[in-house]
């Protein structure tokens, strides 16, 4: 067949480019096939044993649907059961189970029903164009025209006018009523709770934490000593503080770490303090691989090293993670020398 | 059994509302049988489903981010803080007889509802039913599956515990990278920082009253649609273009689909019942400093998250402002873009065809060997970013390096749809010919004569003039004629350059397409394979031989 292209039809392109169709051709229509008859169609028997296979799995429907609230109230809401693969809540599972079954057994028995037993003949119907007919349109032209006629509409420009103006309007209250959705941004995204002299605190235990607590290599998620308190006073005040305040404390081999520059003196003995909210779209960072002093990202998997400033070295994320810069206070606490300088997670477009 | 009159009540109800004259149309409508179109009936029953078992839970679950200090029977979470959300997730999972079953039954209709409507949409796709009239009803349903997904991952945020709440922290950081009105759009749309306190109940009406509301009017439109064209159909005996062959709906449809309703409800309520979905106790009440590795949404946000994963991370910083390009493109260009052309396809094939005939009768995707190519090339696309999403199970699983999975992926979502598009529009070609092939010559027999020359050949039976009919009861598919440069007054014909383009598109529709043989070719393939048949030596001169040998 490798002259498929002589045979580019005998049709015209005319205004139908694509081709007419020509289904009857070059076979004619030979109709609808015979009919074969099914056994069920042919021998009682067969017929009367669908009929048996059909009502009974409607019966055991029933039964099982019945099951069902015996089940609900005989077994208890925290019995368990354990046999191989299925093992888990009783109650759940025998609930499931028999409605489940008693579900399927109806489906099953009605389909069985269909197309074993009833009529199989297949009969066949006219369609009609989808559009309306040329008459049809007249009618409704007409009818539009002289509606539109009888109104004015188009005669009295200034009702026109006035009205389309106002429906145009009223788009406005839809949308500025809606104005009270949230506050405006502010200077929200810029500031977290950090701020000069606030202790590093373990973020589960909240003890504060020495630079000899930390050996190298080890890395403690931390928070600010100030976010806790938040917590009585505001449940929803405290995790929005704590979605912008988390940290990361990583201890690195001083040899190895290499600062910005301006960033020398923001490390404690190697130890490192970094945003754990991804520069990405604002996941915690949270696997830290010790011997690559590397933490991923799990959302996106953006990896930054954290002796490098927690520049960016693969995945979609864009900037190295702010850093916070660390010092000791008095009683030897790792302490904030400042607020991050610059805004913690996910870019946004007034950032800069 | 021959009454002429309705029964009491059917006759109350039949003088109020006239339901006689809509059950006279409607009553024995015919429906073609095919398994393919069973597939928008899943998705249907699902969304039933979905609404059934979603309001069972909307009785217990509290949509509010109020902290409480949970005491419900689940043992390892009792005396933690966390929403009321949260909580009362678990109350349903754990202290409510039925609710876990409810809950997981609701979850997997949806990852199932979403499944069926895309499986249904390349149904139509492949065999053409979005050509007009239906082009309408495509773009229906598409929406329909655009709304059903945002359903589904707003649901899947609503239960506030750390996996879902993992989800909704990335939706909210492509949001505010959005350019100019990102940070403000978080703001309004969280009611202020992240998470905030108003994010669950806003979603909750959302996902319960808003988006099921706008589904439920498009269902409603979309079978409308469906009655109104009436079902298409496969090419077959009896099947043309102005008609529908096929079983009526009362009694067959009626028992079949309804039956068919019982059964989606009723394999749903079995994984319910045997497979665990989403267990939220295991992941505990969100927090914003924490996540789980191997964080995995549904499974149809996964070809998002893919390709926000595979992005590299490049950024703009000019005149004061950042444009976040590693998510701009990826989460806020790409997608949009690709769902537009999905949803806008039969109206760019019906440019390009130029054909502007109503079409009733399904294509077979082999006799569209460019069209089927095309999906094919979307598939592939669409399931490389998918294997995006699980980079990083992927590595774990397969023990790579998640770095050279990313890669590999950041070239082949370009590679990969090029060359899925090429095999698969030859794979159609091949097809369309052994199609040919076996109308010209019929099926091997696998009885082998050996001719008294000592030639061996093999007999070919010639296929039923049922399956023939079947077989070529198609279009002769002619590309584009690009029209004379200028008409017969020497005017030249406008919008040259466009129809040049449309002409170019045309022929890369259908040139390479096989079209069927002719009658006279059919005849003479037949006159060949009675000779063959009947061959006596005697009668073979050279040049016959010839021609078997070709064959």
């Amino acid at each position: 067949m490798s002259d498929e292209k002589d045979n580019l039809p005998a049709v015209s392109a005319g205004d139908e480019p694509n081709g007419q169709v020509q289904l009857a051709e070059p076979i004619p229509d030979p109709g609808i096939e015979p009919h074969e008859h099914r056994i069920t169609d042919i021998d009682p028997l067969a017929a009367d044993r669908v009929e048996r296979q059909v009502s009974t799995m409607f019966t055991l429907a029933g039964l099982l649907a019945l099951g069902s609230c015996v089940a609900y109230f005989a077994i208890p809401r925290d019995a368990t059961i354990e046999f191989g693969p299925l093992t888990g809540n009783a109650n759940n599972m025998t609930l499931g189970l028999t409605v489940g079954l008693a579900l399927f057994l109806i489906g099953a028995g009605a389909i069985q029903w269909a197309k074993k037993l009833m009529v199989d003949n297949e009969i066949s119907e006219e369609r009609h164009d989808a559009g309306s007919s040329p008459e049809q349109r007249a009618d409704i032209i007409q009818g539009f025209q002289q509606g539109v006629e009888e109104s004015g509409f188009t005669r009295r420009k200034m009702i026109r006018r006035s009205l389309i103006g106002a429906m145009g309007l009223l788009g406005l209250p839809a949308i500025v009523f809606l104005r009270d959705l949230g506050p405006l941004p502010g200077r929200s995204l810029y500031n977290t709770i950090w701020a000069k002299g606030i202790r590093v605190v373990n973020d589960v235990t909240l003890r504060p934490i020495k630079p000899s607590d930390l050996v190298v290599g080890q890395l403690v998620n931390a928070a600010p000593a100030n976010l806790a308190p938040i917590e009585e006073e505001s449940p929803v005040e405290y995790q929005n503080a704590k979605a912008k305040a988390a940290v990361i404390v990583v201890r690195i081999a001083p040899d190895q770490i290499r600062p910005k520059a301006g960033r020398e003196n923001w490390g404690v003995d190697g130890i490192l303090c970094y945003s754990k909210i991804c520069t990405h779209v604002g996941c915690p960072i949270s696997l830290y691989e010790q011997t690559t002093h590397h933490v991923l990202c799990p959302c996106h998997q953006s990896t930054f090293d954290l002796a490098d400033g927690a520049k960016v070295i693969f995945g979609p994320a864009a900037r190295p993670l702010p850093q916070l810069p660390l010092a000791v206070d008095a009683e030897g606490y790792l302490i904030a020398q400042n607020g991050f300088d610059e805004p913690v997670g996910a870019s946004f477009w007034e950032r800069g | 059994m021959a009454t002429k009159e309705f029964p009491p009540p059917v006759k109350w109800v039949d003088d109020r509302l006239g339901i006689g004259k809509i059950g006279k149309k409607n009553l024995r409508k015919v429906f073609p049988d095919h398994w393919s179109f069973m597939l928008g009936e899943i998705a249907l029953y699902s969304f039933i489903i979905l609404i059934l078992t979603g309001i069972f839970l909307t009785f217990w679950f509290r949509p509010s981010m109020a902290d409480v200090e949970y005491q419900g029977s689940y043992s390892l979470l009792k005396g933690l803080h966390m929403s009321e959300a949260y909580a009362s997730t678990l109350d349903i999972s754990f202290d409510v007889r039925g609710g876990l079953l409810m809950r997981q039954i609701h979850h997997w209709a949806a990852v199932l509802f979403i499944a069926a409507m895309m499986v249904h949409l390349l149904r139509i796709f492949f065999t053409g039913a979005f050509r007009k009239p239906r082009e309408l009803n495509w773009v229906i349903g598409f929406t329909m599956l655009f709304l059903g997904i945002i359903e589904g991952f707003i649901g899947y945020g609503l239960p506030d515990d750390l996996l879902s709440g993992t989800g909704l922290r990335i939706t909210q950081g492509m949001i505010q990278a959005s350019p100019v009105i990102g940070s403000y759009l978080t703001f309004f749309i969280f009611g202020g920082e992240f998470p905030g306190d108003d994010m669950v109940s806003r979603f909750f009406t959302v996902h319960v009253l808003l988006i099921p509301g706008l589904i439920l009017a498009l269902v409603t439109a979309h079978l409308f649609l469906v009655v109104y064209h009436k079902h298409t159909q496969y090419p077959g005996p009896a099947c043309a273009c102005k008609n529908v062959v096929g079983y009526p709906l009362m009694p067959v449809y009626m028992a079949k689909a309804g039956g068919f309703f019982f059964v989606v409800f009723g394999i749903t309520a079995l994984m319910g019942a045997l497979m665990q979905i989403n267990p939220v106790w295991l992941y505990g009440p969100y927090n914003p400093a924490e996540v789980t590795a191997g964080s995995q949404p549904d499974w149809y946000m996964g070809w998002l998250e893919g390709s926000v994963r595979i992005m590299p991370g490049f950024e703009s910083h000019f005149w004061g402002v950042t444009l976040s390009w590693n998510l701009l493109i990826p989460a806020l260009i790409v997608p949009p873009l690709f769902v537009t052309v999905v949803a806008l396809y039969p109206f760019i094939e019906g440019w390009i065809t130029g054909d502007k005939r109503e079409h009733h009768l399904l294509d077979r995707p082999r006799n569209m060997p460019t069209r089927t190519g095309i999906g094919a090339a979307f598939i592939t696309f669409y399931g490389l970013l998918w294997i995006g999403g699980g980079n990083d199970v992927v590595a774990t699983h397969f023990g790579i390096s998640l770095n050279h999975v990313t890669w590999f992926l950041r070239f082949a979502v370009f590679i990969g749809p090029v060359l899925a598009f090429w095999i698969t529009r030859r794979i159609a070609i091949s097809l369309q010919r052994a199609d040919n092939d076996r109308l010209l010559h019929g099926l091997e027999s696998g009885i082998i004569v050996r001719l008294p020359h000592g030639e061996y050949i093999e007999k070919h039976t010639p296929i039923s003039k049922y399956e023939a009919y079947a077989l070529t009861a198609r279009d002769r598919t002619l590309p584009l004629e690009i029209g004379p440069e200028t008409d017969e007054n020497g005017v030249a014909a406008p919008r040259r350059g466009l129809t040049k383009i449309r002409a170019a598109l045309s022929r890369f529709y259908f040139a390479d397409s096989v079209q069927k043989p002719t009658s006279e070719e059919i005849e003479e393939a037949h006159a060949h394979g009675d000779h063959e048949d009947h061959a006596h030596a005697e009668e073979l001169d050279d040049a016959a031989r010839d021609q078997i040998t070709k064959h």
